[in-house]
């Protein structure tokens, strides 16, 4: 069942995102993928050196801390299911080693419209980041920009994971 | 042979490389026996030291990069050994210290007694695949391996049991990731600065 398309802000484009991540610095992504992210995923893709399929958000994570340790800036995706699969990758490493990892998570199961194994993640997953302690922003394309430059003030000042979180239709 | 022996060993034979330790007393017995900037001490996040490591080996191939994993921690995320076998790193070198249990939960049984996982690792496709049982023949593979292309994997059998009264890792997770990154990139700097005074040398 294909989600429904829960917005109706006019999407931005995945190579201008992809190109702002450039910008920012980011060169290394691993992640799992969510059909949200197609766009962001076939650019990335092209550049095979900077991204790699991981077999598990967990696995990911692992990789990007490796990477900000010897010297990359990383990011990781994840589909929010894969928040439950990473979760202890994410407080018992990442939070506590201050890696500042931009995690970019797809919001599958928003407003409890979705299919059903989207929906209990689709209504907690906002909760779970706050209890754990991970920052994060809900993306509108009107500010996609500003949204980009705060999660990174929010990674160089606070050395911790932060995560934007992106709605069906908010990329094109 | 005693894990912290094997340890010992692989510390001091692959002097000049980058460690990732895993959780647990191999992290515990790491820190005792030769504490480096080098070493990261992994306290949480079982399963995924060669994960880490890989994440730094692909980030900096002229490094090499030494994952000191546990038979329990190992089993926890199998997976990862495809992603290793998938890039291939050249840097990277796997050393899986089996004992059989989990050491630091109180010696419960893992299921590596019948399940050899450097077949699991041969089968991924890492290069170059070794097991060992006693102190003689890990640093025999210990040689071969630090010598090859990797990425290679080495499953060491060793004994159960604990150093009684073993200290824990006394960096704060912050500073173990600090300490790493700046010997990583002073590394790094040193290498370039030896360039550049061979190059002087050579126009000069």
């Amino acid at each position: 069942m294909r989600p429904n398309q829960h917005t109706t802000e006019v999407a931005v484009s995945s190579s201008q995102f992809c190109a702002l991540l450039y910008k920012h610095g980011f060169d290394f992504c691993a992640g799992v993928p969510c059909s949200i992210f197609k766009g962001i995923i076939k650019q990335m893709e092209q550049q095979p050196a900077e991204y790699l399929p991981a077999v598990r958000e967990d696995t990911a994570v692992g990789i990007a801390v490796g990477a900000f340790l010897a010297g990359k800036q990383p990011l990781v995706l994840m589909q929010n299911s894969g928040l439950g699969v990473c979760l202890n990758a994410l407080t018992s490493l990442a939070i506590i080693y201050r890696i500042p990892l931009l995690l970019l998570i797809s919001w599958r199961g928003y407003q409890g419209q979705d299919a059903p194994e989207h929906l209990v993640m689709g209504e907690a997953m906002l909760g779970i980041l706050e209890q754990v302690g991970i920052g994060y922003e809900v993306l509108h394309a009107a500010d996609i920009t500003g949204a980009l430059d705060r999660a990174v003030t929010e990674l160089d000042s606070k050395r911790l994971p932060y995560a934007l979180i992106f709605r069906e239709g908010i990329l094109n | 042979m005693k894990r912290h022996q094997a340890i010992a060993h692989i510390l001091a034979r692959a002097e000049g490389s980058f460690f990732i330790h895993a959780n647990g007393m191999i992290s515990r017995e790491a820190f005792s026996e030769r504490d480096r900037e080098e070493n990261f001490y992994m306290i949480g996040s079982m399963g995924l030291a060669s994960s880490i490591g890989l994440g730094v080996a692909m980030s900096e191939p002229e490094r090499r990069v030494v994952v000191v994993d546990g038979d329990g921690n190992v089993l926890t995320n199998l997976g990862a050994l495809t992603m290793v076998a998938r890039y291939q790193p050249k840097n990277f070198v796997h050393i899986v210290l089996d004992n059989e249990t989990y050491a630091s939960t109180g010696g419960q049984c893992t299921i590596s007694d019948r399940i050899s996982v450097e077949k699991i690792a041969a089968a991924t496709g890492y290069k170059n695949v070794l097991r060992c049982g006693e102190q003689r023949q890990l640093c025999e593979c210990l040689d071969v391996l630090l010598a090859a292309q990797g990425p290679s994997f080495l499953l060491a059998k060793v004994a159960r049991g604990n150093i009684d009264g073993i200290a824990r890792v006394s960096h704060t997770p912050p500073e173990i990731t600090q300490r790493f990154s700046d010997a990583m990139t002073r590394k790094i700097r040193a290498e370039h600065s030896d360039d550049k005074s061979r190059f002087a040398e050579v126009i000069g």
